[in-house]
C-alpha cells in the first residue's frame, strides 16, 4: 500500500447563479414543478436559436480571475453531440479547444496542527456549458419522464491538473474552490441540490515511476464525504487489482455513497465519440482588456484576505479565522452576530463547535439553518449575564437549532433559568451534606473526588440549573465549618 | 386578366387604394389554387379558412383608415420548414408530419406585421435536402412548364406557387441553391440574401452556417419589396447582422452604366447545357448593351465548393437533426425494446433515404480521427473560396453565372445517380459557402421551352447592386412575362 502513490485530477461542475438560463430567458430557479421553467429554445424545438447570456461570461471570467487563470480574448462554443432523453437538442453546447479561462492555480491548505502543509494545484481550464435536464423514474408505472427545467442552466466546468495526491488534498481543493465561488457569488454551491459537483479522475503508480497509470473517472460526486470515500475506495481497489496481478481499465464509474462502493458504468470501448465541432449558431466570444479589467476591479474581498483581517481586527487565532472565513455565509453569520454581542471569541466558539457539529450531522449549509445571528448573540448575552449556565446554554442552542425559536423564549418555556439565589442553594447544600455523611467524611479525609460527587447531587436535583460557582463556594464553606 | 395574374406590387396597391377587396383577392387566388393545385401538388397545407378570417380583420382595419402594411392583404405561401404558430410545419418529413409549432419564425412575424396573409405551406425536399423536391415524404410537386418534370428544389413547392400564380410571392430557404435553382427551373425570380441579412430564427435548420431565407416573386420589383419586409437584425438570431436597414425599392432603376460585371469563363466552360450556355452568353450581351463593362474574373477555387458543401452541410445536419429522436415530439416507432432501440427505429422509420444518407455522411466527417481530414480541411477550403470572391469583387460589382447547368429534368432521371443531381448545384453552392447574396432571374428557354435562369452574385450586404442589375436585365429581356400554360 505505501509503495503506491495516487494521482488525482478533479473536474468540478458549478451551476452559475444567473437569474436566467444560458441561451434563453427562462428562470434558473430550483425546485419548481416539472417542465414549468422551459420554453421552445431550452427544449430544443425545431427552428429555435440560442442567444448567449452575457452574465454567464462575466461569472466565468470572475471564477477564472479568482483562480489566477489567463482569460482568453477570443474563445468559441462547440457542440458535443450525443443522444440522451434529458438532452433535447441531442448536443450539449460547451467549449472544446478554445475555453474562456486557462492556466490557473489554487493554493490549498491540507491537514491540521504540525501536519499542516500548503500546496498549489494547477487549473487546466474553466469553460462554460449548459446543463442537461433530469430523468424521473416513476416506480409505480415504470415510466421514465423528462423534466426540462434544468436544461440549459449555465455551468462552468473547472478542470484541475493531476496534481492532487490524496483524498484530503482533494477535499481541501474542493473546499477552497467552493469558498471562492461563494465569495464571488457566481454559484450558490448547494452540493445537495447538485449545484456544485465533481468527477474524480484517479490512477495509481508505484512510487518513483514516471508514467501515470491507467485512470478511471468517477462521475457526479456531490458531498465532501462522498469525494473522500470514493477516493479511498478507488485507490484501494486499483492497488489491490494491481497487487493481484490484475489490470486497470480506462472506464467511467459511479460511486454509491450509501453502500460505500463504486462500480463501472461503461468501458472505454463504449465511450461516446462526441463529434465536437464549432457551434455555428453562436458567434465567437471576443473580450476586451477593458472588460476584463472592469471585472477584476469588481472582485469582492477573497477568503484569505478576510482571514488576515479577522486575526487583526478580532484578535482571533489563525485556526478560528480560517474556519470562519472558508464560507462567505459563515463569515457573514459571524460578523452579524458579533456586531450585536461584541464577543468575537465566544461567537467563534459557538460557530466552530456546536453549530458546525450539528450542521455536519444534518448535512446542511448555514443558509439552511434556522438559527439567526440575533438569537445566537442573545444566547451569548444570557450566558454573560449569568441567566443560564454554559452547560444549559448548549441545551438551549440545540433547541434553537431545531426550532428556530429565540433563546429567551426557550429558557422561559422550559424553566431553564439558572438558580443563583444563595439562600435557596444554601438550603440544598445543607440537605445534601446531611444525607451523605460518607462523602463528607471522605472529603474531610482529603479525598477531593467526594466534592465532585456532592456538587453532582445538587446539579441532579436542580436539573443542572444551579449556578455552579455558587454551589462550589457554599459547599466548601459548609464542609469546612 | 384575373387578379391572380397581377404582381405583388400591383395587387398591394389595388388593395390599398380599395379598388379591390381583400376577399376578392383571396377568391381569385383560391380559384386559381383549385384549378392548378391538383395538377402540380405544390402545397402540403392550405390554410384557406384562417386566410379568410385574417382577410376580414385586415379589411376592417383598412376600412377604418388604418395603414395595414406594405403587403396588406396579399396572399403569400411559405416553405414548410419555416415555423408558423398553430400551423403544421412538416419539413416534408414523416418525422414531423404532425408537428405544430407553438411560435412564429421571425420572418413570419415580419410578414404578418406587413399585412401579408399566409395561404399555405409548400412542399420541399425532406429537411431541404435535395434539388428536385422528389425527396419529400408527402408528395411530388410538378413543374408547371412540364408536368413530367421536377420543379427543382429544395424549395420546389414555393417556386411552383409563384410560377403557377397561386401566390403573389413565397418564402423559401437556400442552403446550397434551394431558392435560386427552383426559381431557374420554374421561371420566377429567386433571391438568396447575404448570410445574416434575414433572421433564421424559426427556420428549421438543415446547415446552420449556410441556411438563409429568401423570397420567390414574379419580378425583381416584388423581390425588392419582399426583401424590405423580411430583412433586418433580430436579437433572437446572433448570426444576423446588426446593420442599418436599406430600402431596396430605391434601386429599381434601369441603369447599369458604369457597373462592372465579372464573367468567370473557366468555371462555366464545361458541363453546361448548350441552350443554357447560349442564354448565358446572350445575358452577358444584354448587360453589355445596357452599358455595363464586362470583365474577366477567375474563381479558381469555386470548383471545390460542392465537395466543401457536402462536408460542412452534412456535418451540421448530422448535429441539427439529432433532436428528432422520438422522445418529445414528432414520429416515434410503435414498437421498441429499450431506449437505444427507440432511437434506432424512430430515426430509421421517420427519416427518408436522402436525409439518412446525409446524416451518416456528416456523422462520419465529424468522427474522431476524421475531423481534421474532412471537416477542418473543408473549413480551410471555405476560407480560400471566400478569399477568391473577395479578390473577384475588387474587379467587379457583380458576377454573372448560370443558375444551374441544366434545365428541369424528368422525375427519377437523376435519383439513381446522386452525384449528377448534386452537380445541378455547382453554380449556386459557392454563393452559400462564401455567405454572399445571389439572385436568379428568368433568362430564356431551352429547345423544349423549359425555363433557364441567370444568376447575379454580389459582395456581402450589397443586395442593392443585385436589384439594380436584375431589374435592368428584366426590363431589357422580359422573359418573366411568359407564363406556363396550365
Amino acid at each position: 500500500m505505501k509503495d503506491y502513490e495516487v494521482i488525482i485530477g478533479l473536474e468540478v461542475h458549478a451551476e452559475l447563479s444567473t437569474n436566467t438560463k444560458i441561451y434563453c430567458n427562462c428562470t434558473t430557479e430550483f425546485g419548481a414543478d416539472p417542465n414549468t421553467h422551459c420554453c421552445p429554445i431550452c427544449t430544443g424545438m425545431p427552428g429555435t436559436l440560442p442567444v448567449l447570456n452575457e452574465k454567464v461570461v462575466e461569472y466565468a471570467v470572475k471564477a477564472g480571475l479568482a483562480t489566477n487563470c489567463e482569460i482568453s480574448r477570443f474563445s468559441k462554443q462547440d457542440r458535443k453531440n450525443y443522444f440522451y432523453p434529458d438532452l433535447p437538442k441531442a448536443y450539449q453546447t460547451s467549449q472544446y479547444d478554445l475555453p474562456l479561462c486557462e492556466h490557473g492555480n489554487l493554493e490549498i491548505t491540507v491537514g491540521e496542527n504540525e501536519d499542516k502543509y500548503k500546496k498549489n494545484i494547477g487549473i487546466t481550464r474553466i469553460h462554460i456549458e449548459e446543463d442537461a435536464g433530469k430523468l424521473i423514474h416513476d416506480a409505480y408505472t415504470g415510466d421514465t419522464l423528462v423534466d426540462m427545467n434544468r436544461c440549459a442552466v449555465p455551468l462552468i466546468e473547472i478542470v484541475s491538473e493531476p496534481d492532487i495526491r490524496s483524498a484530503d488534498e482533494a477535499v481541501a481543493y474542493m473546499q477552497t474552490l467552493k469558498s471562492i465561488l461563494e465569495y464571488l457569488e457566481v454559484c450558490d454551491c448547494k452540493m445537495q441540490e447538485g449545484s456544485l459537483r465533481c468527477d474524480v479522475n484517479l490512477s495509481v503508480r508505484k512510487i518513483g515511476e514516471k508514467e501515470f497509470g491507467t485512470r478511471t473517472e468517477t462521475k457526479n460526486l456531490n458531498s465532501f464525504k462522498a469525494i473522500h470515500n470514493c477516493i479511498t475506495f478507488e485507490t484501494n481497489r486499483q492497488i489491490e487489482e494491481l497487487e493481484n496481478g490484475g489490470e486497470i481499465y480506462q472506464e467511467t464509474r459511479r460511486f454509491d455513497d450509501v453502500k460505500g462502493i463504486g462500480y463501472a458504468m461503461r468501458a472505454k470501448e463504449d465511450a461516446h465519440d462526441y463529434r465536437y465541432f464549432p457551434e455555428p449558431d453562436l458567434a465567437p466570444i471576443v473580450l476586451s482588456d477593458e472588460y476584463i479589467n472592469d471585472i477584476k476591479a469588481s472582485l469582492p474581498e477573497m477568503p484569505h484576505i478576510k482571514k488576515e483581517r479577522y486575526i487583526r481586527e478580532y484578535a482571533l487565532p489563525e485556526y478560528d479565522a480560517t474556519q470562519l472565513t472558508t464560507s462567505k455565509y459563515v463569515a457573514k453569520f459571524f460578523e452579524d452576530t458579533n456586531a450585536i454581542c461584541n464577543n468575537p471569541k465566544a461567537v467563534s466558539n459557538w460557530i466552530m463547535g456546536d453549530l458546525f457539529r450539528m450542521m455536519n450531522e444534518r448535512e446542511i449549509e448555514i443558509s439552511e439553518c434556522k438559527i439567526s445571528s440575533e438569537s445566537l448573540a442573545k444566547l451569548i448575552e444570557l450566558i454573560d449575564k449569568g441567566v443560564v449556565s454554559s452547560k444549559i446554554a448548549k441545551q438551549v442552542f440545540e433547541e434553537m437549532f431545531e426550532s428556530g425559536k429565540n433563546p429567551e423564549q426557550i429558557v422561559k418555556e422550559k424553566g431553564l433559568v439558572q438558580i443563583s439565589d444563595e439562600n435557596a442553594i444554601k438550603e440544598m447544600v445543607e440537605r445534601v451534606v446531611l444525607n451523605n455523611p460518607q462523602s463528607v467524611a471522605d472529603f474531610k479525609a482529603g479525598k477531593d473526588r467526594a466534592l465532585g460527587f456532592l456538587v453532582g447531587q445538587i446539579m441532579k436535583e436542580t436539573k443542572g440549573k444551579a449556578n455552579p460557582q455558587i454551589v462550589n463556594k457554599l459547599l466548601i464553606e459548609i464542609l469546612n465549618k | 386578366m384575373e387578379l391572380y395574374n397581377l404582381t405583388l406590387t400591383e395587387i398591394a396597391k389595388k388593395i390599398k387604394d380599395r379598388e379591390v377587396s381583400i376577399k376578392d383577392v383571396l377568391d381569385s387566388t383560391f380559384k386559381r389554387i383549385d384549378e392548378v393545385e391538383g395538377k402540380v401538388d405544390a402545397f402540403i397545407t392550405i390554410t384557406r379558412e384562417e386566410a379568410y378570417k385574417e382577410a376580414e380583420k385586415l379589411q376592417q382595419r383598412l376600412d377604418s383608415g388604418e395603414d395595414i402594411g406594405v403587403l396588406g392583404g396579399v396572399p403569400i405561401a411559405i416553405k414548410d420548414n419555416i415555423c408558423t404558430n398553430g400551423i403544421k410545419t412538416t419539413c416534408a418529413s414523416k418525422m414531423l408530419e404532425n408537428f405544430v409549432p407553438i411560435y412564429d419564425a421571425t420572418v413570419i412575424t415580419k410578414l404578418k406585421e406587413a399585412g401579408a396573409i399566409i395561404i399555405g405551406k409548400t412542399n420541399m425536399d425532406e429537411f431541404a435536402m435535395g434539388s428536385s423536391t422528389e425527396s419529400s415524404y408527402i408528395k411530388k410537386t410538378k413543374n408547371p412548364w412540364n408536368l413530367e418534370k421536377v420543379p427543382g428544389g429544395s424549395s420546389g413547392g414555393s417556386a411552383v406557387t409563384v410560377s403557377g400564380e397561386m401566390a403573389f410571392a413565397a418564402l423559401g430557404s437556400d442552403t446550397g441553391g434551394s431558392i435560386r435553382q427552383p426559381a431557374s427551373y420554374c421561371s420566377v425570380v429567386g433571391l438568396k440574401p447575404t448570410y445574416g441579412l434575414v433572421s433564421r430564427f424559426g427556420l428549421i435548420a438543415y446547415a446552420s452556417s449556410l441556411d438563409q431565407i429568401g423570397p420567390f416573386t414574379k419580378n425583381v420589383e416584388d423581390a425588392a419589396l419582399m426583401l424590405n419586409v423580411i430583412s433586418g437584425y433580430d436579437k433572437h438570431d446572433t448570426t444576423s447582422a446588426n446593420i442599418e436597414k436599406k430600402d431596396y425599392t430605391k434601386f429599381l432603376v434601369n441603369d447599369i452604366s458604369n457597373m462592372k460585371i465579372g464573367v468567370p469563363h473557366e468555371f462555366v466552360k464545361d458541363g453546361v447545357n448548350e441552350d443554357v450556355k447560349a442564354s448565358y452568353n446572350n445575358a452577358i450581351k444584354t448587360l453589355e448593351n445596357a452599358g455595363a463593362k464586362i470583365v474577366d474574373i477567375d474563381l479558381e477555387y469555386a470548383k471545390y465548393s460542392l465537395a466543401t458543401y457536402y462536408i460542412i452541410a452534412t456535418a451540421e445536419a448530422s448535429s441539427n437533426l439529432g433532436r428528432y429522436d422520438g422522445i418529445r415530439y414528432g414520429f416515434r416507432a410503435e414498437e421498441f425494446n429499450d431506449l437505444e432501440d427507440l432511437y434506432n427505429k424512430s430515426r430509421t422509420e421517420g427519416f427518408g433515404e436522402e436525409v439518412k444518407k446525409r446524416i451518416m455522411l456528416g456523422t462520419y466527417v465529424l468522427s474522431s480521427g476524421y475531423y481534421d481530414a474532412y471537416y477542418k480541411r473543408a473549413q480551410q477550403v471555405r476560407t480560400l473560396i471566400i478569399e477568391n470572391f473577395k479578390k473577384a469583387f475588387e474587379k467587379c460589382d457583380a458576377i454573372i453565372i448560370p443558375t444551374a447547368p441544366n434545365t428541369a429534368f424528368k422525375f427519377g432521371e437523376k435519383t439513381e445517380n446522386p452525384l449528377e443531381m448534386y452537380l445541378e448545384d455547382i453554380y449556386t453552392v459557392p454563393v452559400n459557402i462564401a455567405g454572399l447574396p445571389g439572385i436568379s432571374v428568368p433568362g430564356g428557354f431551352d429547345r423544349d421551352n423549359m425555363p433557364i435562369g441567370i444568376q447575379f452574385i454580389s459582395n456581402s450586404f450589397e443586395e442593392e447592386k443585385l436589384i439594380k442589375i436584375a431589374y435592368t436585365f428584366e426590363k431589357n429581356t422580359n422573359f418573366n412575362v411568359e407564363k406556363p400554360n396550365i
